[in-house]
């Protein structure tokens, strides 16, 4: 049965698997509440949040300009813009660009902050969803040893 | 892999800042064994905290969160003693919540 399938599928959180697999379309990754996860490019991940970002300088991107250890690089994302509703932070050399999607409920500041892996050295790009509008920042961090493999 | 999660929620000024480290070996899907043979993919592709029952903040993650997640955030209308409950779910359907009080 399709719909218990996927409803299985949404439920375990392998829809995510299976994209990668290239089982799993983008429109089903979508449809999972994972839009942009399956892009293989920094512009499809874009297109995927439904929009060309404007540049904003109200958004701040912390992160290392060199990084010893790209499987370990400190990335804090500030967004100034009122009303930011979600923050989306993307590594735009990575093989799967899109890294991380926050929603931010209100009460809860537009700020978080973690830790990313980097395959090698690239912009780090921050997306920010704003009264409805997507903005962005980009900062490029120099990986010394890539953070995706052996 | 489902060791605890380290979280620490402190309140200064009406805002609670979390600081969460999670345990979880974060494997891409990307690299191979010694013996060649591709390693599976497993990592946390969803993390919710909430307060009072009450969503502070979301996330959905690819696979390039690092190994042991860290994760920090704001939020305000806690007060101290009150808890903070954080659950991640991975992509092979295994999940952990943990909760710590405010201090």
């Amino acid at each position: 049965m399709k719909s218990n399938r996927r409803t299985v599928l949404q439920a375990t959180g392998a829809m995510a698997t299976l994209v990668a697999l290239g089982i799993v379309t983008a429109q089903q990754a979508h449809a999972a509440g994972r839009p942009g996860f399956d892009a293989r490019t920094l512009q499809d991940a874009i297109r995927a949040l439904g929009g060309a970002p404007a540049t904003s300088d109200q958004i701040r991107i912390v992160s290392p300009d060199f990084a010893d250890n790209g499987a370990v690089v400190p990335v804090t994302i500030i967004s100034r813009l009122p009303k930011t509703t979600e923050i989306f932070v993307l590594v735009e050399r990575n093989p799967l660009p899109m890294t991380a999607a926050f929603t931010i409920p209100e009460g809860t500041e537009a700020e978080i902050q973690t830790r990313l892996r980097m395959g090698e050295s690239s912009n780090i790009v921050a997306i920010a969803r704003a009264d409805g509008r997507l903005f962005s920042a980009v900062k490029a961090t120099r990986v010394t040893l890539g953070g995706c493999g052996d | 892999m489902a060791g605890p999660m380290r979280i620490r929620a402190t309140e200064e000024g009406g805002v609670t800042t979390v600081r969460v480290l999670m345990a979880h070996p974060m494997e891409t899907g990307l690299r191979r064994g010694s013996d060649g043979a591709p390693i599976p993919a497993n990592y946390i592709t969803n993390v919710e905290a909430t307060h009072n029952g009450r969503t502070v903040l979301s996330g959905v993650w690819g696979p390039a969160v690092s190994l042991n997640p860290f994760l920090a955030f704001k939020f305000r209308g806690a007060t101290k003693g009150q808890r903070v409950a954080v659950r991640w779910t991975d992509n092979r359907g295994g999940t952990r919540t943990d909760e710590v009080a405010i201090t």
